[in-house]
């Protein structure tokens, strides 16, 4: 396993290069060094100087791939604006922000809000919806599946900013329940968590359990199945001790693959629910044009999704004997 | 197990308060804080960098400069801050030169904040002891007295190499010797290490005594005093700057940008710019008594209550960050905000505009005690001429320049700005007349005041012109009909928008309607903000809409806006619209060194009647701030140059604490309900589960 785990560590280098020259080439299709100048130091009294200050402060006075006004090749390519940016990343040294920040300073406060949003909500979510898909696949062909299947439907078909706006209104402003938004750390994090978890799991509901009942479903008609209904288990048994652990192996591919990124935050329950999480972190740096944020969260993003994606591999291992990374 | 025990957690939370949806804790019910928001983290709090008005509201009530504004008198008047007196310039003639001279005396007795970086040894606190803070203040700390050296040190900080000082291009025409200031310390400084501005001396600003300095501008120019008012003059002890340049500072975010320091009447204990600031009573502020004249009227409104009476009356504020509307409006009708602005969504909701056009609050406002202010800011914002565009700004010789003033003319009579503002503003805009804002010197009322190019006085007040007079203006421009009359070709003109999202297609409509008035054919060029900002530099653009913001009172920050030395294409100028005219440059250049007097006013009228006649504007408006605040909120004026407003504001604690009781009683039984149908649902589950499995076993047996 460990060969195999070394190997896919290997692998994710040229991937993660890859992604960095993908959003350095999108930035800067949109962006120039001046552009993000200008966002930075604002509209008014802006002299080309202090653009030029900015730049060469900041090294982005270099140009961006090809430096021909070095002499020699290795000076060519490394005297650039990509090669200065990107670097460090892959030393887990992010920098510091356009405007200053220590920008893993700011990774490491934000990421606790986001997990104290996102684990609740991926956990208590599962629990709901293998629970619902179950509950739908036991009842399968009468009218409480229908039901459940139409409300799925319905459900996975309303925006999440209606659950959020509409939760906001009928917990908060209309019932006065639970604070509208916020956030306090520690223990007092827990009456601004109630609504935005409890939305974030019904808002997950339909299209997890019309996934999982699916799943569930295609599992039922196996011969295996069939065999231990013959030999007389109880259908709960048949359920929760056959199908549900048969069924295991496509969620855990949806499901394992996700845990890494929980650190990364939600990007609108966040900004509604004024929870200061990484996901309002990215939203504010796009808008801001903060390159060195967006490169980085780029970057830890696809860090956190290898990591998820040799975490999900791992898990076959786990529910499913026959498979070996041998 | 979770949701039972986040429930638990609720009512065990809400057992030890009155109401559940506080979203503040317990302890601080019935305090004398102020609740207040802010929407996008601030970038600077260090007053030679900082320049957004969202940053203000936290820098102006930490840094004091040398002069405020009242914060009563209308119109707007300098008086001291931490100065003993407005200072008045001493013009002196040196070498054919001529030079101002500001001699500015302290107050002696003035503190400083508590502040580590006042206690002997704070410089040296090595990286691990830096690395175990959360905050500075976790240190031990010290003040000193105020003293001119302070002033002195933050001039030069406005020439230091690292900082981005947005008024540097401006000041270092005016500030003797600034400019050469900034060269040397750009080759005095080595990485890593401290510069010590105390070493490099600045030729335009001497220290005369403890108390007192002075600062020597090249020329004439009154405009200065203004400045004064601003944090860029705000006092900066040197022990920050060497504090906060020690390794491990910058990793922890320890910056002076980050972490300000003042003498002001509140500082910054807490700053978490993601989520809240937290802004407490200084402990050594002195205690300036609160203004006992005002506008008449004020006594009235209660305002002149609290005369002589020493600030500020509110021992902490904390700013929320709120990114969107709607939670900060509902905060706000629950009482967890004390005031709010009034976006478009809510405006309806909050104000009714009666049948003679004036706003007051609805009954659902007033039955919660809510009042209104409004007031109209120093703002301009125009659609603009591109003066270098052949079609448009006349470019191509003196036949085409009155050709394309005609059509200015005729378009500013076309665009109904009143209707712009109803629609798309709920109102809260004038339509502009001249470049000049209500409120500022020069700025006439009534007829006096009405462009008659394009309105018309009728029945006391300005009436649009007919669109027959655009109509005929257009005919004479050489495009009867909206078609060129030689050629024959439908006359085209484009706006150059930012505004290109889904919801912008009301807007561009309207714009497009507003052309078609006079056949003329309209084509939005939407594009991003970047985009757009380098269209204008490069002069690329024929029509476009910007805006505005007055740094201070003065007719010369908005008339500057037209000066030909100012054309962004030529100098990088904030003249957008390349506006170039000698006569309206030689009569700036005279009004911009003149005092308020009936004279000056006299040369403003002139420029007015330029600016109208050539119309490189073609209307516009000015912007009106509607702010609502909650009735336990008081000693509240709109006062759009003064920012350090905080310390005026009283609250009534009990007040607030007796209405967020009322409006926020939690209503318990929908949840009740809604779990009981959740159980009620599942019942018939349960005992149809355990039909089948009986029925199995029949089965099996």
């Amino acid at each position: 396993m460990l060969t195999y785990i070394v190997r896919r560590v290997l692998y994710a280098i040229p991937i993660l290069i890859g992604v960095n020259l993908i959003t350095f080439a999108l930035f800067f299709i949109v962006n120039t060094p001046e552009d993000m100048a200008r966002m930075q130091l604002g509209a008014k009294r802006v002299t080309p100087e202090a653009i030029d200050k900015w730049k060469a402060e900041r090294g982005y006075d270099l140009p961006l791939v090809w430096n021909p006004t070095e002499e020699s090749l290795y000076n060519k390519a490394t005297r650039t604006i990509f090669v200065q940016k990107s670097v460090k990343l892959f030393l887990f040294d992010f920098g510091y922000s356009e405007d200053k920040r220590d920008i893993a300073n700011e990774v490491k406060s934000r990421m606790w809000p986001s997990l104290a949003l996102a684990i609740p909500v991926f956990i208590l979510g599962l629990v709901v919806c293998v629970t619902f898909a179950l509950l739908m696949a036991f009842f399968r062909a009468t009218y409480l599946d229908f039901w459940g299947v139409v409300l799925c439907v319905a459900m996975m078909s309303i925006s999440a900013l209606f659950y959020i706006i509409g939760g906001q209104y009928l917990f908060s402003k209309v019932w006065n329940l639970v604070p509208i938004s916020g956030y306090a750390g520690g223990l007092d994090a827990a009456k601004f968590m109630i609504l935005p978890v409890l939305i974030g799991v019904v808002g997950g509901i339909g299209g997890s359990s019309r996934w999982y009942r699916t799943l569930f479903l295609e599992e039922i008609g196996k011969d295996y199945v069939r065999a231990a209904r013959a030999k007389g288990l109880a259908e709960s048994v048949v359920m929760f001790r056959h199908v549900l652990r048969n069924a295991l192996i496509p969620i855990l591919t949806g499901v394992v693959v996700v845990i890494p990124l929980l650190f990364l935050g939600s990007l609108l329950t966040e900004s509604f629910f004024g929870i200061p999480g990484l996901g309002s972190y990215t939203i504010d740096a796009i808008q801001a044009q903060d390159f060195a944020v967006v490169r980085s969260m780029v970057f830890i993003g696809s860090v956190f999704y290898i990591v998820g994606l040799i975490l999900t591999d791992i898990s076959y291992t786990l529910v499913d004997p026959r498979i070996r990374f041998e | 197990m979770l949701p039972i025990a986040q429930l638990a957690l609720t009512l065990l939370l809400a057992g030890c308060g009155q109401v559940w949806n506080d979203p503040y804790p317990a302890a601080d019910r019935g305090k004398n804080v102020l609740y207040s928001v802010f929407a996008d983290r601030p970038k600077h709090l260090d007053p030679a960098q900082s320049y957004a008005t969202d940053e203000s509201q936290f820098t102006m009530q930490i840094y004091e400069p040398p002069l405020q504004y009242h914060y009563l008198k209308r119109p707007y008047e300098l008086i001291p801050g931490t100065a003993l007196e407005v200072p008045q310039p001493k013009v002196v003639e040196k070498g054919g030169a001529v030079f101002s001279v500001y001699e500015i005396r302290i107050r002696p007795g003035i503190m400083f904040q508590p502040h580590p970086a006042f206690v002997e040894g704070s410089f040296d606190l090595g990286k691990e002891r830096i690395e175990k803070l959360v905050t500075p203040y976790q240190l031990p700390l010290g003040t000193r007295e105020l003293t001119a050296d302070d002033y002195i040190y933050q001039i030069k900080r406005l020439a230091h190499p690292q900082l981005h000082v947005p008024i540097f291009g401006l000041m270092s025409e005016y500030i003797l010797g600034l400019k050469e200031y900034a060269a040397a310390l750009k080759n005095a400084r080595k990485p890593g290490e401290w510069l010590d501005l105390r070493q490099h001396k600045l030729e335009g600003v001497e220290r005369v005594d403890a108390h007192t300095y002075r600062v020597t501008l090249k020329g004439r120019y009154p405009q200065f005093a203004y400045w004064l008012a601003m944090h860029f003059f705000s006092p900066m002890p040197w022990e920050a700057e060497k504090f906060f340049a020690q390794a491990g500072m910058a990793e922890k975010n320890f910056t002076i940008d980050w972490w300000p320091l003042g003498t002001g009447a509140f500082m910054l204990t807490e700053n978490d710019p993601n989520s809240r600031m937290v802004l407490e009573r200084n402990p050594n502020y002195r205690g300036v008594p609160y203004p006992s004249e005002g506008e008449p009227g004020d006594e009235k409104a209660g305002l002149l209550a609290d005369a002589g009476k020493p600030m500020p009356f509110i021992d902490r504020a904390v700013y929320t960050r709120e990114r969107e509307a709607i939670p900060l409006w509902n905060k706000f009708l629950q009482g967890y905000y004390d005031s709010s602005g009034i976006g478009s969504d809510n405006f309806d909701q909050a104000v009714r505009i009666t049948a003679e056009g004036d706003a007051g609050l609805t009954a659902e406002m007033e039955a919660r005690g809510i009042r209104m202010d409004t007031s109209i800011e120093p703002t301009v914002f125009y659609l603009g001429a591109n003066w270098l565009d052949p079609v448009i700004g006349g470019s191509q010789g003196a036949e085409a320049a009155e050709r394309a003033r005609k059509l200015r003319q005729a378009i500013g009579i076309a665009v109904d700005w009143e209707e712009y503002l109803s629609v798309f503003a709920n109102g809260r805009g004038v339509p502009s007349h001249s470049p000049l804002a209500p409120g500022i010197f020069g700025f006439r009322e009534g007829k006096e005041g009405m462009n008659p190019v394009t309105h018309e006085w009728q029945d006391g007040k300005a009436v649009r012109r007919p669109i027959e007079a655009a109509r005929k203006l257009l005919a004479e421009a050489g495009y009867p009909e909206g078609r060129d009359a030689k050629t024959g070709q439908p006359l085209v003109l484009y706006l150059d928008t930012t505004s290109r999202g889904p919801g912008d297609k009301a807007f561009i409509d309207w714009w497009r309607k507003q052309f078609a008035k006079l056949s003329i054919q309209f084509e939005p060029r939407q594009t991003d903000w970047n985009r757009f900002q380098e269209k204008l530099r490069k002069g690329s653009t024929q029509l476009f809409i910007v805006g505005w913001r007055a740094d201070y009172p003065d007719p010369e920050n908005f008339m500057f806006l037209l000066n030909g030395a100012q054309a962004r294409v030529k100098s990088g100028g904030e003249n957008a619209s390349n506006y170039s005219n000698p006569e309206y440059d030689a009569l700036f250049a005279k009004m911009r060194h003149m005092p308020n007097s009936p004279e000056r006013q006299e040369v403003i009228d002139r420029m007015v009647e330029t600016f109208r006649r050539d119309a490189p504007w073609i209307g516009g408006f000015h912007r009106k701030s509607f702010g609502l605040y909650h009735g336990w909120l008081g000693n509240l004026k709109p006062n759009e140059m003064a920012d350090n407003k905080l310390r005026y504001y009283r609250i009534d604690p009990a007040g607030r604490a007796a209405a967020r009781q009322e409006w926020n009683r939690p209503i318990v039984w929908p949840a009740i309900l809604i779990v009981l149908a959740i159980i009620a649902g599942t019942i018939p589950a349960i005992r149809s589960y355990r039909r089948r499995e009986r029925m199995a076993a029949r089965l099996a047996a």
